[in-house]
C-alpha cells in the first residue's frame, strides 16, 4: 500500500509516533501525482519545493510539540479558488493570468498555521460555476473511477485528486453543491458547512450569499478534523457568526438512537436514476438498525430552488466578477479606449459558462426586471429556508441522495446547460437555505460508478451529521474501496 | 408666465475617520499615490469588507444632529458600474435603507428662518482618482481615496433660490464642522455638492423637469450655477422650447452650464444589496450613546451667547461660526467677564492673526497663537487700569507665540502704565517748559493745543500715562499757568 492511500488521521497517528515522517508521506504523494496525475488531472499547480519545505519545518515541530495538531504534516491539496500567498492562483479562468495572490486566504492561513503541508492548487469551473470541471478554461478533471467520466464539479479537482489518493485530503468550496456533487461523484466525503461557519476571506468570490468552504475527505473522522482546524468566526469576514465550534471528532461516537431521520418526499421523484434511489434507501434502512426512526417530512418549495439558484447566484456573481477588468491584476487586452479594453479583456479572459451567468445575472438586477427576478427570487429563498424550518421541527437531520445520478460523461451535458444545472437540484436548497450538509459514498451503480448519501442538519449541528455519517461509515466498507485508474 | 424654481442638494460630506471604510488603511492627505491602499480597498479577488464603525457613529452624529430618524436596520448595498477608479467594478453604498432618514435643517436667510427638509443621509465609499495626461498617453489610477468614507446628505428640494440653497450649504457645512465629522474643505473636494434645478410655473405643486448639475467646486460656483441654470430654463420655456431630464456640468470659466448626458444614456446601476455585509443594526443603545458626546449645535450657541453674554446678535454669530472659536470665547469669558470686549479682541485682532497664519484652514484650532487665557488676562489688566488699551496692542503682539501672559510681558517690558502723580507732572513739567510757543498759543485761547500736550506726554512716557490721570494733572498745570 502506498503511503498516499492513508487518511488523515492515519497518517496524523503514524505521524505522532514517529513512524513515518512528514517528508516521506509528501514525497510519497508526489510520487503518486506523478504515476496517476496525467491521467486524473486533478491539479492545475504543484508546489512541491515549498510543500517539502513545510514538511520538514512539519518534522521539526512533530520532534518537539507534546500534543501536535492533527494536520501537522499531512499534505492538503487546496482547490485553486484559494488565494495562496506567493502560490499561483487562477480559478481556472484565462482572465487572472498568472495572477500571484499578496495574500493568504484565513482558511489557508488557518491550514498553514496547522502545520498542513499544501501540494497544491486543484482544477475546477472556471469561477465555481458547473457541476463537472468541464468549464475549466485550461482542462478537463477525469473521474478516478472512470477516465471517461465527469469527477463532478465545481471542486471535482479536489475530489478526484483525494479519490486517486493524490492527497491527503483536500478543501474546496460549495456555492450550489460544489463539494458535495463531486465527493459523490468520486466516492469520497464532502461537507459543506454552515453558511457563516468558515471563514470566506480570501476565497474567489462567487455568489457571497452561499459561497461557503469545507473539507474533502477520505472518511468522515477525517472531514471532521479538518472541519474543527478551519471552523470559527474571522474578523476579516462579516458574514461568519461568533458560535462556538465544537470537537466534531469527539462527537462521532456510532450513537444515533432514537435521532429522527427527515426523508423529504420530494426529493424520491422521477429523474431520478434507480440505482441511486436503491442506494439511499438502503442506506436509511442501515441507520434505521442503528436506532434512528424515520420521518417523512415535505419541502413543499424544492421545486423552485434551481430557478431561484440561478437568479440569486448569477445576480452576485455578475456584480462579483467586476473587478475581472484587467485594470490592477490578471490580464488585460489592449484595447483602442477604456471600454474596447474593458471589452475584449472580459471577452478573451471569460470562457462560456461565465459569461452567460454574468449576462443571467446582470439581466435579472437590471432595473425593470429586479423585483420580477432578484427580488421574487429572494422572497422564495425565504420560502424555502422556512420549509427546512418547520421539517427540522419534527426530525433532526434529512437524508437524501446527494446528485440524481451518478458521473455522467464527459461531454455528455455540456451542450445542455439546463441537464447541467440539475446535477446540483438535491445540492442547491441547501446553500439557499444556508444549512450545513455531508455527502458521503453509500454504494455503486451497475457501471461501478460510487453513489453519494447526502445528510443535512440544522444550522451550526455540524456535529449531527457527522456523526450520523460517522455511524452509517463504520456499518459499511464504501469509503474502503479504492478506484484502479486505468485508461478505458 | 411667472415661474417658481425649485432647488434640491445632494451633498458628499468627507468623514474624519483616521482609516477607510471597509478596511484598515490610512485616510491621511497628501500620501503618495497608492500607498494608502490594501487588498481590500484595491478590489483583489477574495476580499471582504468590514464596515467601520466610527464611520457609523458619524452617521448617526449627523443624523441626530438633523432631527433625522436613524433607522435600527438599514441595508449596505453595491452599486454597480465600472470605470477603473473603482476597483470592484461596484460602490458600496446604500439604497433603499438608508441609515438616517427624514430630518431638517433651520436655516437663516437674512433674519428669516427657513426649514429645509432632509431626505436621507447615507453611508457609501468614495472612489480613487484616475490621473490623466501625466504619463504619455497612458492613464494612471491612484487608491488612495478609494473606500474614504462619504456620508451623502439629500435634501428635499424645499429650495426656492440660489441665495437659500447657499445659506443650507453654509449652514449644513458649518454643523458638520461642529460635529467633527468633515472638514468642509469644498475646493479640496471633502465637501461636495450637486444641484437639482426645475422649475415650474408659480402657484403649480407638480415639479417641472430635474436637471442635476455637477462640478460645483465652491459656494460661489453653487450660487452661480444655480441661477445660471433658473434662467437658462425660464428662457428656454419662454421661448417655446422644452428641458430634457439630464445632468450638466458647470463651466466655471465660462460661468454656464453645459450637458453631461441625458436620462436616457444614465446608467442601470443595478442596485443589490451587498452579501458580504449583514444588515447594519443600530440598537437605542448606541444611538443613545452617540446622542450624549453631541456638541452645543451652532443655532443654539449662537441664542446662548446673544442672551448669556448680552452680545449684539452680530458678535454672536460671528463667534458661534466655528467651534472652536466658540469654545475658545468661552474659556477667555471664564477668565474674565467683559464678553464685549472680549468678542472684540477676537473677532478684530486674533481674526486677523488667523487669517494672516492661515490658521482658520484647520477644522479645529487646537494651538491658538494667544492662549484664551491669556487674551481674557490682557483685557483684565485694560479693566484694570494696569494698562492702557493702546499699549495692550502691543502686548498682544508679543504674546503671539510666546505663550506668555500678559503681566509677564508687562513686567519684563516695563509696559505698565504710570499712576503715579509724580512722575505724570514731571513728564507735564518738561513738555510745558520745553514747548513754549504751543503753551502761549493755549493761554491766547487756543484749547485744540491741549491734545498736543497730551501726545506729547505720551511720547515722554512710552504710552504709559494713565490717560485719565494726566488729563487731569494736564488740565490742572494749564490752568494754573494761565492764572499766572
Amino acid at each position: 500500500m502506498s503511503l498516499a492511500q492513508l487518511t488523515l488521521h492515519e497518517a496524523s497517528d503514524k505521524l505522532r509516533k514517529r513512524e513515518l515522517t512528514s517528508v516521506e508521506l509528501t514525497e510519497a504523494v508526489y510520487q503518486r501525482i506523478a504515476d496517476t496525475d496525467d491521467k486524473v488531472h486533478a491539479y492545475l499547480t504543484l508546489a512541491r519545493e515549498a510543500a517539502l519545505e513545510q514538511a520538514n519545518r512539519a518534522d521539526e515541530k512533530l520532534k518537539q510539540a507534546r500534543d501536535p495538531a492533527p494536520l501537522l504534516g499531512i499534505p492538503i491539496a487546496l482547490k485553486d479558488n484559494f488565494l495562496t500567498k506567493g502560490l499561483r492562483t487562477t480559478c481556472a479562468s484565462k482572465i487572472l493570468g498568472d495572477f500571484i495572490p499578496p495574500y493568504d486566504a484565513t482558511t489557508v492561513d488557518k491550514v498553514r498555521s496547522a502545520g498542513a503541508v499544501i501540494i497544491g492548487k486543484t482544477n475546477l469551473d472556471e469561477f465555481a460555476m458547473g457541476s463537472s470541471v468541464e468549464n475549466s478554461a485550461f482542462f478537463a478533471t477525469c473521474n478516478p473511477w472512470n477516465l471517461e467520466r465527469i469527477p463532478g464539479g465545481s471542486s471535482g479537482g479536489s475530489a478526484a485528486a483525494v479519490a486517486a489518493d493524490e492527497c491527503i485530503a483536500a478543501l474546496g468550496t460549495d456555492t450550489g453543491g460544489s463539494i458535495r456533487q463531486p465527493a459523490a461523484c468520486c466516492g469520497i466525503v464532502g461537507l459543506k458547512p454552515t453558511y457563516g461557519r468558515v471563514s470566506r476571506y480570501g476565497i474567489i468570490a462567487f455568489a457571497s450569499s452561499m459561497d461557503q468552504v469545507g473539507p474533502m475527505t477520505k472518511d468522515v473522522r477525517d472531514a471532521a478534523l479538518l472541519l474543527e482546524a478551519i471552523a470559527g468566526q474571522d474578523p476579516a469576514d462579516s458574514t461568519s457568526i461568533n458560535s462556538s465550534v465544537p470537537r466534531y471528532s469527539a462527537a462521532l461516537n456510532g450513537d444515533i438512537k432514537g435521532l429522527r431521520l427527515g426523508i423529504p418526499k420530494e426529493y424520491f421523484v422521477s429523474g431520478m436514476q434507480i440505482e441511486v434511489g436503491e442506494a439511499v434507501r438502503s442506506a436509511i434502512r442501515e441507520l434505521e438498525k442503528h436506532g434512528a426512526v424515520i420521518e417523512e417530512i415535505s419541502l413543499p418549495h424544492t421545486e423552485y430552488a434551481v430557478a431561484v439558484y440561478y437568479i440569486v447566484a448569477t445576480a452576485e456573481a455578475s456584480s462579483n466578477l467586476a473587478r475581472y477588468d484587467g485594470m490592477r491584476f490578471g490580464r488585460r487586452a489592449n484595447g483602442k479606449d477604456l471600454i474596447e479594453t474593458y471589452m475584449i479583456s472580459r471577452d478573451e479572459g471569460f470562457g462560456a459558462e461565465v459569461k452567460r451567468r454574468i449576462m443571467l445575472g446582470t439581466y435579472a438586477l437590471s432595473a425593470g426586471y429586479y423585483d420580477a427576478y432578484y427580488l421574487k427570487a429572494q422572497r422564495v429563498r425565504t420560502l424555502i429556508r422556512k420549509d427546512f424550518d418547520a421539517a427540522f421541527g419534527r426530525c433532526d437531520v434529512i437524508v437524501t441522495p446527494t446528485a440524481p445520478t451518478t458521473a455522467f460523461r464527459l461531454g455528455e451535458k455540456t451542450q445542455d446547460p439546463l441537464q447541467m444545472y440539475l446535477s446540483d437540484i438535491y445540492t442547491i436548497s441547501i446553500n439557499l437555505a444556508g444549512l450545513p450538509a455531508i455527502s458521503l459514498p453509500c454504494g455503486f451503480d451497475g457501471e461501478g460508478m460510487p453513489i453519494g448519501l447526502q445528510i443535512i442538519g440544522k444550522h451550526f449541528d455540524e456535529a449531527t451529521i457527522l456523526r450520523v455519517a460517522d455511524t452509517y461509515e463504520r456499518a459499511t466498507e464504501w469509503h474502503k474501496t479504492k478506484p484502479r485508474i486505468q485508461d478505458r | 408666465m411667472k415661474y417658481e424654481p425649485v432647488i434640491g442638494l445632494e451633498v458628499h460630506a468627507q468623514l474624519l475617520t483616521e482609516s477607510k471604510i471597509f478596511c484598515g488603511c490610512s485616510t491621511k492627505f497628501g500620501q503618495e499615490p497608492n500607498q494608502n491602499t490594501c487588498p481590500v480597498c484595491a478590489g483583489f479577488p477574495g476580499v471582504l469588507p468590514v464596515l467601520n464603525r466610527r464611520v457609523v457613529e458619524f452617521a448617526i452624529k449627523a443624523g441626530l444632529a438633523t432631527h433625522c430618524e436613524i433607522a435600527r436596520s438599514s441595508i449596505l448595498a453595491r452599486k454597480n458600474y465600472f470605470y477603473p477608479d473603482l476597483p470592484k467594478g461596484y460602490q458600496i453604498s446604500q439604497y433603499e435603507l438608508p441609515v438616517c432618514i427624514g430630518g431638517y435643517i433651520d436655516v437663516d436667510i437674512d433674519g428669516t428662518q427657513k426649514r429645509v427638509r432632509l431626505t436621507r443621509i447615507h453611508m457609501e465609499e468614495d472612489a480613487g482618482k484616475n490621473i490623466h495626461d501625466a504619463h504619455g498617453d497612458a492613464s494612471l489610477v491612484d487608491l488612495n481615496r478609494a473606500g474614504v468614507p462619504l456620508l451623502e446628505i439629500v435634501s428635499e428640494p424645499d429650495m426656492r433660490t440660489a441665495a437659500e440653497a447657499g445659506a443650507y450649504l453654509r449652514t449644513l457645512r458649518q454643523i458638520l464642522q461642529y460635529l467633527e465629522v468633515c472638514d468642509g474643505n469644498m475646493e479640496e473636494g471633502s465637501f461636495r455638492c450637486d444641484a437639482n434645478v426645475s422649475i415650474r410655473p408659480a402657484g403649480s405643486e407638480i415639479l417641472g423637469t430635474k436637471i442635476e448639475i455637477k462640478n460645483l467646486n465652491s459656494f460661489r460656483a453653487v450660487e452661480r450655477a444655480i441661477k445660471f441654470e433658473i434662467d437658462r430654463q425660464i428662457d428656454t420655456l419662454s421661448d417655446g422650447g422644452t428641458l430634457i431630464q439630464e445632468t450638466r456640468l458647470w463651466d466655471e470659466n465660462r460661468e454656464e452650464t453645459r450637458s453631461m448626458r441625458s436620462k436616457e444614456s444614465a446608467h442601470d446601476y443595478r442596485y443589490f444589496p451587498d452579501p458580504d455585509l449583514l444588515p447594519l443594526i443600530i440598537d437605542d443603545t448606541w444611538t443613545d450613546e452617540v446622542r450624549v458626546t453631541l456638541p452645543e449645535l451652532p443655532a443654539t450657541r449662537k441664542q446662548r451667547f446673544a442672551a448669556e453674554y448680552t452680545l449684539p446678535a452680530y458678535d454672536a454669530e460671528l463667534l458661534t461660526a466655528r467651534k472652536d472659536v466658540a469654545d475658545y470665547f468661552e474659556a477667555a469669558v471664564k477668565v474674565h467677564p467683559n464678553a464685549k470686549a472680549l468678542s472684540n479682541w477676537i473677532v478684530g485682532d486674533l481674526f486677523r492673526v488667523l487669517k494672516e497664519r492661515k490658521l482658520d484652514d484647520q477644522l479645529y484650532i487646537s494651538h491658538w497663537p494667544v492662549a484664551a487665557a491669556h487674551l481674557a488676562q490682557l483685557v483684565q489688566m485694560i479693566d484694570h487700569g494696569k494698562i492702557t488699551g493702546k499699549i495692550a496692542k502691543t502686548v498682544f503682539e508679543a504674546m503671539l507665540d510666546s505663550n506668555k501672559p500678559p503681566q509677564q510681558i508687562v513686567g519684563e517690558t516695563g509696559l505698565e502704565q504710570v499712576s503715579d502723580t509724580g512722575s505724570i507732572e514731571t513728564a507735564i513739567d518738561q513738555v510745558l517748559a520745553s514747548n513754549p510757543k504751543q503753551l502761549a498759543q493755549y493761554q491766547s485761547g487756543n484749547e485744540k493745543v491741549f491734545g498736543y500736550f497730551v501726545g506729547q506726554v505720551m511720547k515722554a512716557t512710552q504710552g504709559r500715562a494713565n490717560p485719565q490721570k494726566l488729563n487731569e494733572i494736564l488740565r490742572e498745570k494749564l490752568k494754573t499757568s494761565v492764572r499766572q
